[in-house]
């Protein structure tokens, strides 16, 4: 890589950095603004987890192949009684199952 | 520092790491891939501290994308930190200034996840407690970093060996996790409905925010049932 483009890349990453911390601090500096919280204000901060994350589950379900979606199937039902660790375990295994012709 | 409360986190951030290191070696072995040094892909996950992000971030610098564009991106995948922060602000109050420094910087998904369901049983959020889950998880993420970026031909294809299905699965465990929650459902089936059309429509990572927004909007357009409790006495008497 030459000097100029690697420089570049420094700025990236530093910029980057100080983007997400300006998100990590973010909520806080708004929300100490706000003398009390007010119940529809909890309810969506209550909301966030799930909604969140659930934008993370969802894409991959619908764009990463039929094994994919077979695979997080299988895991979900699993984590509806076990750990986190067993929904990955089984997850993974189901998906190479698939892929190597096993199921 | 109370001792006890460190070693309790890192005990109980130990099962974050065994999920998250596949993801610190795919990124360390992607960097490379991306032109990085291995110091640049240890810096990066060093300052950045954010697994999603990151990997968008080198996918882009690879494809010759504008820095802006990368930067802003970056802040897109993140932008949902803006509400961690918010939400987690009722939990950490008693920190000093210095304390509440290190628990922004170190506000992960796992770290919010978990500081959030230890409200959620009652049990304080310390600086101990947040301190030890943070440090095992920030430790173990450079140094699966450096081993990622170092064996990185070795992974191959990372869809052989099904690391591609192991990110989804783990944030589907985490989902999971609130899932007694008031009106769970309808803010996740409506995240999940929003979140895939704007992969479709906007595209990524804008499909993050917009999801997230619409199952957040849900909630607090929904009837709010403590305000329905407060007017409604027979339901007071219960």
């Amino acid at each position: 890589m030459d000097t100029v483009q690697h420089f570049d890349l420094l700025f990236v990453i530093l910029a980057a950095a100080v983007a997400t911390f300006a998100t990590r601090v973010g909520g806080y500096v708004l929300i100490t603004q706000l003398k009390h919280i007010p119940p529809r204000l909890e309810a969506a901060l209550n909301a966030v987890p799930a909604a969140v994350l659930t934008t993370l589950v969802a894409p991959a379900f619908v764009s990463g192949g039929i094994e994919v979606a077979a695979s997080m199937l299988v895991a979900f039902a699993v984590g509806l009684r076990f750990s986190t660790l067993r929904m990955l375990v089984v997850g993974w295994a189901v998906v190479m199952a698939i892929r190597h012709g096993i199921l | 520092m109370n001792r006890a409360e460190f070693r309790e986190g890192l005990r109980e951030g130990f099962p974050v790491i065994v999920a998250a290191s596949p993801f610190g070696a795919l990124f360390g072995a992607l960097a490379i891939d991306n032109g990085f040094s291995i110091a640049d892909a240890v810096l990066m996950s060093a300052t950045v501290y954010a697994g999603a992000s990151q990997m968008v971030g080198i996918e882009l610098f690879g494809n010759h994308v504008q820095p802006w564009l990368i930067v802003l991106s970056i802040f897109a995948v993140n932008f949902r930190h803006v509400l961690y922060s918010a939400s987690l602000t009722r939990h950490i109050k008693h920190y000093t200034p210095i304390q509440k420094f290190f628990a922004f910087f170190l506000l992960v998904d796992p770290q919010y996840a978990e500081s959030e369901r230890r409200a959620e049983r009652d049990l304080p959020v310390t600086f101990s407690w947040y301190l030890g889950f943070a440090l095992i998880i920030y430790v173990l993420w450079l140094v699966t970093t450096v081993v990622g970026a170092v064996f990185g031909q070795m992974i191959g294809d990372p869809k052989a060996i099904g690391l591609d299905v192991l990110l989804p699965i783990y944030f589907l465990g985490l989902v999971l996790g609130f899932r007694k929650r008031d009106r769970f459902l309808p803010i996740v089936a409506t995240s999940a409905v929003a979140s895939i059309a704007a992969m479709h429509f906007v595209g990524s990572p804008w499909h993050v925010s917009i999801g997230a927004l619409a199952g957040i909007v849900l909630a607090a357009c929904l009837p709010n049932s403590r305000a329905e409790r407060q007017c409604d006495p027979l339901e007071q008497g219960n």
